[in-house]
This record gives structure tokens, sequence and C-alpha cells, in this order.
């Protein structure tokens, strides 16, 4: 791509939404966009919060560290329309960490996805909303994901899709780390640095913890940022916690056209809850009403 | 007669072709009428005969390399795009190895993908076990949203091919290494996705087969009629949605149904007759010939059917039999019309 096909260009963009904001290109967070992302961001920790304490239990620990990923993609560079959620040139996000669901649903009814009343009833029989997100009941999801190695090959398709089409549009994908363990990932990374699908940009929810404990003593992925790099792609760290750091990432990503971006985020599962964070007990769990309050106290003061 | 639209090859470049490479070619042709359709393979290409494709059509080729599962991902979020991506592999890895992404990825997400798995069977019969496919149809039959089709030739697949392509929805085809006998002269002959053809009409025995027993079972029906036994043939291509009207009407009209597949007799063509039978609450003498719920042996794919009794002279031994047999009554039977 020469750089007059800067997809942050504004003329470059084809069927620009009126939602999106097109973000300065290639210029830092200024503090008042700085602390609308983090007051977003905390606004709607305390709705995955409400959430869970209502549906009886969620993948909470994992929703709230890949929480600010999904806020500044949502809030800062998704070029979406939830009044058109099938609009063909749409940006495409994946969560191919499947069980974060609650905490992407949150944020879709935030956009306006659809009415938020509608969460109180999720995980009940016959809800649209479960652990895991159902692309064909929940508007603005783009794939289905859940069981661990589908999605991101699924936005590795999107990509190729829209590359045959000519389309402009960009695909976002985030993974768990635990979720490296699967070997469909490593297909997924091969073929995207393979076929260069530079028009999609990837996370890795990096938090050190899966189920059984510490990734590194369960099934150890490091160094994983030299494994991408090896698969053909180019690897960026950040503390996946501060919006500079992020949104400087995903300017970088959206220039870069030799290589896909993989950016290695690290995070802390649970983060914003003190009593969550970084204790994989909290992968999965529920809160009673004194937890709830704790919970709601230690993310006002994050 | 229905013609097979958009093909521009003729009926005589058919008999010079085998199964593989006239679905090669038909997908290609389509494929230059319709901008949306994509095909892929996974190292596969020249076994496959999407090759092909790949020459005519290369922008609109992929190869994933030896990578199923990730291919039909892909394939899923391709078609998430707006294109119809048509993915080509050996049947084993397409309903096997990729099984849950087939499952999860294109039928439970609804998507419009359609699989061609070759080698099906054990039309790879020198290859052994590990590149035979005697589950596929059990398994692709599973899965909710799945339509299930084995075409018993080139000319059929041709059809299969076409017919799938003006499907909403994931479909599977299955064929074999693409060496098989024409069945159909040419293409005079109606193709409808579930809807069982009818080759010969007969009154003591149904032969219900697909695939390459097809033209096996009507040699064995061809031969029995020697012997004054009336077989009906159905040429049941579709597996699911499985043509229930025609096997009710081989359980009325007959009453006594064998069914022939390259394929295991769990789950697939014969399981899902058993099933319209059984359900039917008819009497009915029934045979299933297949792969006796055992894994197939290393030989020539023709050897291969003989052995399993799969072929003519199998399917003629299982017509003697059932003709002769009683239905078993006991005090509480009635036969009911």
């Amino acid at each position: 791509m020469q750089l007059t096909n800067d997809p942050l260009l504004t003329e470059n963009r084809q069927n620009l939404s009126p939602q999106w904001h097109p973000p300065k290109a290639l210029t830092k967070l200024d503090a008042a966009e700085r602390k609308r992302l983090q007051d977003k961001a905390r606004e709607l920790r305390a709705q995955i919060v409400e959430v869970t304490y209502t549906c009886g239990g969620s993948h909470i620990g994992g929703s709230l560290s890949q929480h600010d990923i999904l806020v500044a993609l949502y809030y800062r560079y998704l070029n979406i329309d939830p009044s058109r959620p099938h609009w063909d040139q749409r940006d495409r996000f994946v969560l191919s960490k499947g069980h974060g669901g609650v905490g992407h649903a949150v944020i879709l009814a935030d956009k306006g996805y659809f009415d938020p009343q509608l969460l109180m009833d999720f995980n009940k029989t016959g809800s649209p909303f479960g652990m895991h997100l159902d692309r064909l009941k929940v508007p603005g999801v783009d794939c289905s994901t859940g069981s661990l190695g589908h999605g991101f090959p699924l936005a590795v398709g999107i990509a190729l899709g829209a590359r045959v089409q000519g389309h402009k549009y960009r695909t976002y994908c985030v993974l768990g780390d635990g979720e490296c363990h699967e070997g469909a990932v490593w297909e997924a990374a091969m073929a995207a640095g393979h076929y260069k699908a530079t028009n999609l940009t990837a996370f890795v929810d990096r938090n050190k913890l899966c189920m059984d404990g510490p990734t590194e003593k369960v099934m150890a992925l490091e160094p994983l940022d030299r494994k991408f790099e090896c698969f053909g792609w180019r690897v960026l760290k950040i503390d996946g916690h501060d919006f500079d750091q992020i949104c400087d990432a995903v300017d970088t990503a959206l220039a870069e056209t030799g290589r896909p971006v993989m950016i290695i985020a690290n995070t802390i599962k649970g983060k914003g809850v003190d009593f969550m964070e970084n204790k994989t007990a909290w992968h999965y769990g529920g809160l009673d009403a004194e937890m709830r309050a704790k919970a709601l106290e230690s993310i006002q003061r994050s | 007669m229905a013609k097979a639209e958009g093909l521009t090859w003729t009926v005589d470049d058919a008999d010079h072709m085998t199964q593989a490479e006239i679905y090669g070619e038909v997908l290609t042709q389509l494929a230059l009428k319709n901008e949306k359709i994509v095909a892929m393979t996974a190292d596969l290409a020249t076994s496959t005969k999407i090759g092909k494709f790949q020459a005519k059509i290369p922008e609109r080729f992929f190869d994933f390399g030896i990578a199923e599962a990730n291919m039909v991902a892909v394939a899923s979020g391709i078609a998430e795009t707006g294109l119809i991506p048509v993915i080509s592999t050996f049947a084993v890895f397409a309903s096997l190895r990729a099984a849950e992404f087939v499952r999860t990825d294109l039928c439970y997400q609804k998507r419009n993908v359609k699989i061609i798995g070759t080698h099906s069977g054990t039309s790879f019969g020198q290859a052994g076990t590990t590149h035979h496919c005697t589950e596929d149809l059990a398994v692709m039959r599973s899965f909710a949203n799945m339509v299930v089709i084995a075409p018993a030739d080139a000319r059929e697949t041709a059809k299969a091919v076409e017919a799938v392509l003006g499907w909403d929805g994931p479909c599977y085809i299955r064929i074999g290494r693409g060496f098989e006998p024409p069945l159909h002269k040419d293409l005079d002959f109606d193709f409808e996705i579930g809807k069982a053809i009818e080759l010969r009409d007969g009154h003591d025995v149904t032969v219900i087969a697909c695939g390459v027993t097809v033209l096996h079972a009507m040699e064995a029906a061809a031969r029995a009629a020697a012997n004054g036994v009336s077989v009906r043939v159905l040429d049941m291509h579709t597996i699911k949605p499985i043509d229930e009207a025609a096997v009710l009407k081989a359980v009325a009209d007959t009453r006594r149904i064998i069914t022939a597949e390259d394929h295991s007799v769990v789950g697939g063509l014969g399981s899902a007759v058993a099933d319209v039978i059984a359900r039917s609450g008819k009497g009915c003498a029934f045979r299933k010939l297949g792969y006796q719920d055992e894994f197939s042996i290393v030989g020539y794919p023709e050897d291969l059917l003989h052995h399993y009794k799969i072929d003519a002279d199998g399917i003629l031994e299982a017509i003697a039999e059932v003709v002769r047999a009683e239905f078993e009554q006991d005090e509480n039977w009635e036969d009911e019309d």
C-alpha cells in the first residue's frame, strides 16, 4: 500500500459512518481524548460488574483484562454504524477469546446496537446472550466465537475476503494468551503472514493466566513475541491498560504495509477490581451484593 | 429436460474427463460467471483437480497449505464478506480433521460455504486407512444446517456443484478419486437436492444406493431381472435432506430395501434410510451394505468394493437373500397398508 492509500486519511475511506470520529492521522492522544476513553472504560467496567451480579456469574476476569483494548477500538477506531449492523463496508471486530463476551456485550449495548435492558436477561433460557455471543442473535457481533482458536482464522478470512474485493475496511481481532496453545492459532498466523494480511490487526490479551494457573506453568508460551515474528508478523508490545500505548500501537499497525501487526498487550486479569486482579480463580465467577459493592467501589477508585 | 446452465463444455468432453476433472471444470466456468465464487485447497490443488480454477482465476484462489482446520475457519470469514468459498480437499480431512470448524464455523453460523471432499470411501485404495474415509457421511449428517450429497458419477457431480452454488448455506459433496465409470450418458436428467432419482422401477425389492455403488446397483438389478426378480434402483444422491417420500414409497411398493454405499453402515445412507423405515411403523425387510463397522484395508478400489460386498456381486447376493426372507411375525404384529 502506498502512503496515499493511508486508511486514516478521510478521503480514502468509503462511506464513512456518521458515528465515526476520525482520529487525527498518527497523532498522540490529547488530554481530553485520553480522559474520554478512561471515563468510558470506567463506566463500562461498572456495567460488566452489574451484569455479572445480575446473571449469576461471568468470565469477568478476562472481560476486565481485555476491556481497555476494546474501549480504544470501539470508541476511537472502528468505522461502524450501530443502526446498520450488516453494513457491508463496516470495520469488523472478532473476539477470538469469545468467553470475553460479557465485556463485548456491554460495549455493544452502550454503542446502541440493542436495548441495554436486554443484558439483564443474560444467561437466561431463550436470551440472546450467553457466555459466548451468537452473531445470529446479537446485533454487532460479526462472528460467533467461544471455542478457542476459531476467531483468529475467521478474522484472517475476513481480511482476505475484503482484499479480494478491494474493500477498504479493517479487521481487528483479540486473542487470549492461553488461546495461543491451540494449533489453529498458528495455522492462521502462518496464513496471515504468508498472504501478508495487513488489513488485519490483532491483539493478544496477555494476562498471563489460563484456567489451571499461570500460562508459563501450564504450557509455556514465551517467547511469544518471537513466535509471531517468525510467522511473518510485526510484533508490538504494550501495557494493555495504557490508552496512549494502545492507540500508538494501533496507529502504527494502520500505517504498516509490509506485515500484519500483532500487538501483545500485557494486561492484568480482573483489572479494575482490586480483589480480582491477577487471580486465576476469577476467570469465571459470580458476585453477591457485598462483593458487587466492593467491586464498584474499587472501579470508581481506579 | 433440465440442463446444467452455464456450462460450455460438451457431453463429448465429459467422456474424457474424470469425476474430479469435471467438477474442477464446472466450478471454474461457474466462477467465471459469478465473481463471488472463491476456491481454496490445502496443498491438494493437483490431486483434487481444483488446479484448473487456480490456473484460470488465480486472484480468487487460495492454497492454505496442509492446514485444513484453518482453511475451513478462514472460509467462514471469507463468507462473511459476501463471497462464496468452495473448499476442496480429501474427504477424511474435510470431515474429520476439520470437523469442529465445519460444525461451529460453517453450520452453526450458517455460512454459505461449499466443501468438496474427494477420495472418499476407499477410492484411494492403495493409500490405506489413514487416507480412506468411511465416516464422512455420518459426521456431516450429524451437523444441523448441512446438506450432504454423494453424486453417482461425473455428470451428476457437475449438476451437484451447480445445485449447491444455488443453495444458501453449508453443503458437502463427496466424490471418489475421479476414475469412476460414468452412470449417465448425457446431462438430460433432472437433479434436485433432496430428490432421489429413480433409475429403474421394480416391485420385488428396492436398492437405495449413492455414489460409486449406484452403477453397481444397476448392474445387479439387470442380472437379477434375468432371474425374474424385479428390482427398483434409487440413486439417493442427497443423504441429507434424505428423500423420505421415495423411501416410504419403496417400503409400500416393495417391502424390501437394501442400501449400498462406499461408507460405513454406521451413520451414513443406510442409517438415514433405516431412520425413515423405522419411523414409518411399517414392516420392511432391510439390509445395509457398506463397511461393517470396521476399518478398510489397502487394495485397488475395484477390488475393495468387491471385498466388502458393495459391488454388483455383493448387491446381487444381498438381493437374493432379501427376496427369500420372510417377515418375522408375532401374534401382535399387523401389516398395515
